[in-house]
């Protein structure tokens, strides 16, 4: 069947906002579809909220619109491009909840609009808990004993049956969310009741526990023809009771038998068929009881998923774009193998390595939350890594993740590796305890000469895996032992996956000699292909991973290359937008004739889809694999300013092994991480900094604080991103802050820095060819100083920063260009506080913000920072003056405390966001509504709003809640502040505070009494009571602001969206309206 | 895991490249045709599948041995390889139905594994140069009477393999009540076919590949099938005229692999040797009358010549399947005659079940009768 000629325009749904559970993926997915898509002439209607994806930058799709993906915005974008057909299988479960939502309102009837890919029986089906059970026993298959519930009473008959632990599942959530296991009564109704309340259709499934059952997951596809194909079989080292997403997992399965396997497929095969996926991909995960085989279906996602973008990486098979393709109606064998270019899609990849994944936690920045694995994902991120043997991908994987270990390493002291102390009974208790510290304390115990039966015993790994894990250990013994390092020795131990600095710490040399003797000894590593065929075809692709074997492959070309460093595994602060900074790069100078070499170890990432460079090395990013193949592409230059923080920290290391950095020199990023250097040049340049000192004893910071003033913002000089970075008011806290929080010694210094109240920030982000810097946009932060940049919601171009300050900026920023001799981009960030301009921090390098303004003033900055780094001069490309736009565009981040249920979801210097989207308008008003309804904050346009604020607020609160009541709505305070607002005149109902009686906020928020919250922080008597309203908040998804220029501007978005219907407008026509279009490309 | 020597041993080629890696067992000084299969499960049914008799098999996944072995699982008696290649040999194995570990079933029955390979590379030189003979042996360099060894062996071109793997005697499986008689041609034939004839209600005759048609036809079997089975069907020359005999006869015949390439040679085709055969469990086939593909696996390294236009020389076939990698023949069926035979392993074991229908398939031929010509 070749493709459909009946539809012409399609539409593309987003995921949305990167939260847990829900990550780049669906970018890398979404990116692919849209371009499949365009490839055979369709119009492509793409909608997404997410300014930092690939997938949203105008030359995508036909017409981009960064709106909320909500149904309501959905239909305004169908009401307006009238699609033909809506493809809800590439942006998660966001994508398909909207879909379903529009499918069951009509509005795709209306519009006659049909969905392809999935359509809404098998999506219920395979969604809904009951449905799917019920199909899974038609077919023959086992599903886990259990049942659904949509109130607690049905959900306590259920667990008579299935006994504790039980494991309980929300219906239509992603990630796992708001699942758990329970081992009482007590705990199943908390996670009961949490999940009826996050499930969208209030439903729960209770489930018997396979708590220690072997996991798996099939990656499927089906045609219309009914052909269906596995790409891909994945087995997660952790087995059943912590989610996959939070599992160390390998591709392709370990340990099953050929006819174990073949069973597991005929069931995917049987599975993809009667749910109905017609024309699409699946993943679909399976339990395996270890001690007979019996096995049983977990559940099964009719779309493109977190697992399939790792397939996708693991086998080269590229699922999104091969699913879009099926969609329109190809059959798989009508559809080539992209990587062989001489076979077709429809077969099943086979792998002549391994590959492991690994998460990436981010619990240091969420401190009270407890860091135990369980059925609901709370990892941010992963890495993934290839090897020929499962050792090897292993170790490459675990220092893949950058935090600090270089391969399977147990940590410098006991605490490292979340252990009390080192005795027996301790580790014994640990090992049942998954969490991610577990496989370096199965370390500690195998070195205390646990054997492996027991660790078997106490984790439930599959001894394979263990021994695996054991051989190590005796490769270590062995290595440390041996007289004389031979070429020999040293082979055997880099085919185990031992990096440079695991081998010298062993034999007590450093990385560097380590590695000399390495190339003295002639052990380089070979680099092999990806080609999903198992060296049967020869592959055109230059997909390449690193392994110590005999025979490199897809030689360097002799063509001019430039080598892009990637920017890793998501965490916070470094996520989706500098791999939109390093995509952009490698399109622009691959355009520009340059062989474009990228190096990434992110599964979920457009970078390491093969089709975005001329090569792709999927390979840590650590100093010894990047100087490997940077010795052997020999590239004209490397560019490390665009992937954050992880290629700047190689720069020191590459440039001493000679390697040619572009762009602005490592010495002026050195400058700005300086601060005695930084301060020279600000001073010369004439630079107001806030008032700042680096104390290394308490006294010292006592001394410091007393000096400079209180309030104070003091950090630690060793870590980045605002890493335990706390405000003080006064002596107590600071002494405090040493207690709880951060050690201070000769060796590990705090700084101190004057903490500028009530001041607005903004950031400035620039680009520079050494001649010339052109301003890429001014951002004000809405929330006030004293929050992340990353965490605080932003303007372009500012809405109350005068003309002067503005003016103050850019000068600033084009004079530390110059002084630093920036060439490529820079970002600064500054306070403003009583028309004084200050520079809290450079950045000489793409910042996250480089996507947004991109987007907003419709210049692809980070492909102009890549052709200056490169050496081309903003006058030959064309980008010579800053654009101001006729519009507004609010950037607003998205935080993930709906995880982290302990966590007080306040806002502070430290970061704590995974994701962000952003909203457009003529108006500030709406474009901050759209952001928040983006954001899943949607603002109320009537109802009730609760205030309660600290005594330096009530004043300025006053004309805030004004406009509200003059809005109609009703009034809600606590004692202090009503009595305030009472006696300024406006109609104030009284709500007791939590601990004075009832009925308190609390008792309100429940029952939907009041729709906003306006909340500042109380100090430390009051924390408690704010904890819980804010916590109760979020459970009833009732938006709150914690500062009262967000409450303002929430103000200013009522009214905005009150007056004028929502609508919606595409990138490309916001572009448009640009009075001087820019020709840069 | 008994003692089991192991030192420094290599693989040599005809064409003189050498892999050195670990050799585990005693390499017998005896040449034989290296081949790789990308199969990334059922090493174990690989190993003791009879149509990889006499090879040297390179296994393109690299961790080999990680669920031992077991009683159930073995395609034959006994394991069939002339040696295994691997790149990393599991010293473990965890699975609930294992029995014992990999190397002492190899070395157990005299096959030897070299570890520590860079079988992507001995792959890709297969895929390029084409299989070629090889020989195993101790140390770090061949000595002359390794090399003079190699040189002797024979080429697989030629060579009668399926007469020396078939059965020495007759033997009976299945239910002795079941409803059909089948009787299978016993080339090297792989147990899972008998499990799935048995499965379909079937007793199966198994007779030695040289049982003539005459003796068959005596039995009044409702079916005969001829099985896989290694080596040049060309130097089967016996078999075409049994098989036009007893296809003749209006008996309903299927055939698998080899079975098939005598099939197409009794009815007038040629047969070649492939560059470098498909092994594996990936290979998708179309079934050319309903346009669907099926993911099939496959060991062979003879093919009938022609393509979904058909055979040159047999126009009483025509081909029902290719391949859709390289558009070779991969199923075929008689015109008027109930005779049909595929080039891939519908039993599978390893590999996809996707093919299994067509025990089915035969099984209603042998409901509907004998069928004159």
């Amino acid at each position: 069947m070749p493709k459909r000629t009946d539809i012409h325009r399609i539409l593309v749904i987003g995921s949305g906002p990167i939260v847990i559970g829900q990550g780049a993926e669906f970018d890398y997915s979404g990116t692919q579809a849209t371009k499949a898509l365009k490839e055979e002439g369709y119009e492509v209607i793409l909608i997404n909220s997410n300014p930092a994806t690939i997938m949203t930058d105008p030359e995508f799709a036909d017409a981009t619109y960064v709106e909320p993906v909500t149904p309501r915005f959905v239909e305004l974008v169908i009401e307006k491009e009238r699609p033909d057909a809506l493809l809800p299988t590439m942006g998660g479960q966001t994508a398909l909840n909207v879909a379903m939502a529009l499918s069951q309102n009509g509005v795709l009837e209306k519009y006659g609009v049909e969905l392809i890919g999935a359509d809404e029986r098998a999506i219920r089906t395979a969604e809904d808990r009951a449905l799917f059970n019920e199909a899974m026993k038609r077919i023959g298959l086992q599903v886990a004993r259990g049942g659904t519930a949509t109130t607690f009473e049905e959900a306590l008959v259920l667990v008579e049956d299935t006994g504790f632990p039980s494991i309980i599942r929300p219906a239509f959530t992603l990630g796992g969310s708001g699942g758990g296991i329970a081992y009482n009564r007590d705990e199943f109704e908390e996670i009961v009741k949490r999940g009826l309340d996050l499930s969208p259709m209030s439903q729960v499934l209770v489930e018997r526990s396979l708590i220690g059952w072997k996991e798996f997951e099939l990656e499927v596809m089906r045609d219309a023809a009914d052909n269906v194909v596995i790409v891909c079989s994945i087995e997660n080292i952790d087995p059943m009771g912590v989610h996959t997403g939070d599992s160390i997992t390998v591709a392709p399965a370990m340990t099953l038998t050929d006819r174990e396997y073949q069973v597991m497929r005929d069931a995917s095969v049987a599975i993809i068929r009667e749910i109905g996926v017609a024309a699409g991909g699946c993943n679909i995960q399976f339990a395996v009881n270890p001690a007979d085989g019996e096995m049983i279906v977990i559940e099964m996602n009719p779309r493109v998923s977190r697992s399939s973008a790792l397939a996708s990486k693991a086998t080269g098979f590229p699922i999104a774009r091969i699913g879009a393709k099926l969609a329109v109606g190809y059959r798989l064998d009508e559809i080539p193998n992209d990587i062989t270019g001489t076979t077709p899609a429809s077969f099943e990849p086979v792998l002549d390595y391994v590959v492991v994944k690994c998460p990436r936690f981010a619990f240091e920045k969420f401190t009270s939350a407890k860091a135990h694995l369980t059925t609901q994902m709370q990892s941010v991120g992963e890495s993934m890594a290839i090897g020929r043997t499962f050792k090897e991908a292993f170790q490459k994987g675990l220092r893949a993740l950058e935090t600090g270990r270089y391969g399977w390493e147990v940590g410098a002291r006991l605490i490292d590796d979340r252990l009390a102390d080192d005795s027996a009974d301790t580790l014994r208790a640990a090992l049942r305890q998954p969490t991610p510290e577990r496989l370096f304390q199965i370390k500690r115990a195998m070195l205390a000469g646990f054997a492996v039966a027991e660790i078997f015993e106490l984790t439930w790994i599959d001894p394979w895996f263990l021994e695996q894990l054991h051989e190590l250990i005796e490769a270590e013994r062995r290595w440390s032992a041996l007289p004389e390092v031979t070429a020999t020795e040293m082979r055997r131990m880099k085919r185990m996956g031992f990096s440079d600095r695991q081998l010298g710490n062993l034999r007590s040399v450093s990385e560097g000699e380590m590695r000399a003797q390495r190339w003295a000894l002639g052990v380089r590593p070979a680099y092999k292909m990806v080609d999903t065929c198992a060296g049967e075809f020869p592959s055109a692709t230059p997909y390449l991973y690193g392994s110590y074997d005999e025979e490199s492959e897809a030689p360097p070309t002799g063509r001019k290359s430039i080598v892009i460093l990637g920017s890793g595994p998501n965490r916070i602060g470094q996520g989706v937008e500098f791999d939109y900074c390093c995509v952009r790069a490698s399109l622009a100078l691959r355009e520009q004739g340059f062989e474009t070499i990228m190096i990434n170890s992110n599964p979920e990432t457009v970078s390491t889809d093969f089709d975005i460079s001329d090569k792709l090395y999927f390979e840590p990013l650590t100093l010894e694999h990047v100087l490997e193949i940077v010795d052997r592409e020999q590239p004209v230059g490397v560019i490390v300013q665009l992937g954050g923080q992880t290629p700047l920290k190689l720069t020191r290391g590459l440039e001493a092994a000679g390697v040619p950095i572009l762009g602005t020199s490592p010495d002026a990023i050195d400058v700005a991480e300086d601060r005695q250097r930084f301060d020279a040049i600000a001073r010369k340049l004439g630079i107001r900094q806030p008032e700042n000192g680096t104390a290394t004893s308490v006294a010292g910071a006592v001394e410091a604080a007393t000096r400079i003033g209180y309030p104070v913002l003091v950090r630690p000089s060793y870590v980045l991103g605002g890493r335990a970075m706390e405000i003080v008011y006064d002596e107590d806290s600071l002494r405090d802050y040493f207690e709880r929080a951060v050690r201070v010694s000769e060796d590990r210094p705090v700084l101190i820095d004057q903490f500028l109240e009530d001041a607005f920030e903004a950031d400035v982000d620039a680009i520079s060819d050494g001649d010339q810097v052109v301003i890429g946009g001014i951002m004000q932060h809405i929330e006030d100083a004293g929050i992340h940049s990353g965490d605080s919601a932003c303007v372009l171009p500012p809405y109350l920063i005068g003309e002067d300050e503005q003016e103050a900026m850019r000068a600033h920023t084009v004079a530390l260009a110059e002084a630093l001799g920036v060439i490529g981009l820079i970002n600064v960030q500054y306070a403003i506080k009583n028309g004084v301009v200050y520079v809290l921090e450079v950045n000489p390098r793409g910042s996250r913000t480089i996507p947004f303004v991109s987007k907003t003033i419709g210049v692809p900055l980070a492909s102009i920072a890549a052709r200056v780094m490169a050496g081309e001069k903003l006058a030959d490309i064309g980008f010579t003056e800053e654009v101001l736009p006729p519009y507004v565009a609010v950037k607003e981040a998205v935080f993930p405390f709906n995880k982290f249920r302990e966590f007080d979801p306040i806002l502070g210097p430290e970061m704590r966001s995974t994701g962000e989207v952003m909203g457009t308008s003529e108006s500030f008003g709406t474009a901050f509504y759209k952001a928040q309804l983006a954001a899943d904050n949607g603002l109320p346009m009537s109802g009730g709003i609760f205030v309660s604020v600290n005594d330096s607020d009530k004043a300025s609160v006053t004309p805030i809640v004004r406009r509200f009541h003059e809005l109609g709505f009703t009034v809600h305070a606590t004692e202090g502040t009503g009595r305030h607002l009472r006696k300024l005149g406006i109609p104030v109902t009284r709500v007791y505070k939590v601990h004075e009686g009832r009925p308190h906020v609390i008792d309100l928020i429940v029952n939907g009494t009041v729709q906003l919250l306006i909340n500042t922080p109380m100090g430390k008597r009051a924390q408690k009571d704010d904890y819980s309203m804010r916590q109760a908040a979020i459970a009833h998804h009732v938006p709150y602001t914690t500062t009262l220029s967000a409450a303002s501007a929430a103000c200013d978005a009522v009214l905005a969206m009150r007056s004028r219907p929502a609508s919606v407008t595409s990138l490309q026509e916001w572009h448009s309206r640009i009075e001087r279009p820019v020709e840069a490309r | 895991m008994t003692a089991v020597s192991v030192g420094p041993g290599f693989l040599l080629l005809e064409d003189g490249t050498l892999f050195h890696g670990r050799l585990h067992g005693e390499p017998p000084l005896e040449g034989a045709e290296v081949v790789f299969t990308t199969n990334m499960t059922g090493y174990q049914e690989v190993f003791s599948d009879p149509s990889y008799r006499g090879q040297i098999v390179v296994m393109t996944a690299p961790q080999i041995g990680n669920y031992g072995v077991n009683l159930e699982d073995p395609e034959s008696s006994r394991a069939q390889v002339a040696g295994v290649v691997v790149r990393e040999l599991s010293a473990t194995y965890s699975n609930w139905r294992a029995d014992g570990d990999l190397l002492s079933w190899l070395t157990g029955a005299g096959v030897p594994i070299l570890e520590d390979i860079d079988t992507r590379r001995l792959t890709k030189h297969l895929r390029s140069a084409g299989v070629m003979r090889g020989i195993l042996g101790r140390g770090e360099t061949p000595s002359p009477e390794v090399v003079a060894q190699l040189e002797s062996c024979p080429s697989m071109e030629g060579l009668d393999l399926a007469t020396v793997v078939s059965t020495g005697e007759s033997y009976e499986w299945g239910d002795a009540n079941a409803p059909h008689h089948i009787v299978a041609y016993d080339f090297g034939i792989k147990r899972n076919i008998l499990r799935l004839f048995e499965k379909t209600n079937c007793r199966v005759t198994i007779v030695p590949a040289e049982t003539p048609a005459k003796d068959v036809l005596a039995m009044h079997p409702d079916g005969v099938f001829l099985s896989n089975g290694p080596g040049d069907p060309d130097a089967v020359t016996y078999a075409p005229e049994t098989v036009r005999e007893l296809a003749n006869s209006g008996i309903p015949m299927f055939g698998i692999c080899l079975g098939h390439q005598l099939i197409g040679l009794a009815f007038g085709g040629a047969t070649t040797k492939m560059p470098y055969g498909h092994r594996g469990g990936n290979h998708p086939v179309l079934d050319v009358a309903t346009g669907r593909v099926l993911i099939t696996s496959q060991n062979h390294g003879f093919s009938v010549k022609g393509d979904d236009t058909g055979i040159p020389g047999a126009p009483e076939l025509e081909v029902t399947h290719v391949n859709l990698n390289d558009k070779s023949v991969e199923g075929l069926r008689h015109r008027t005659l109930p005779v049909f035979a595929v080039q891939y392993h519908p039993e599978a074991a390893p590999g996809p079940h996707d093919a299994q229908p067509l025990f089915r398939q035969f099984l209603q031929s042998v409901e509907a009768g004998p069928k004159a010509r």
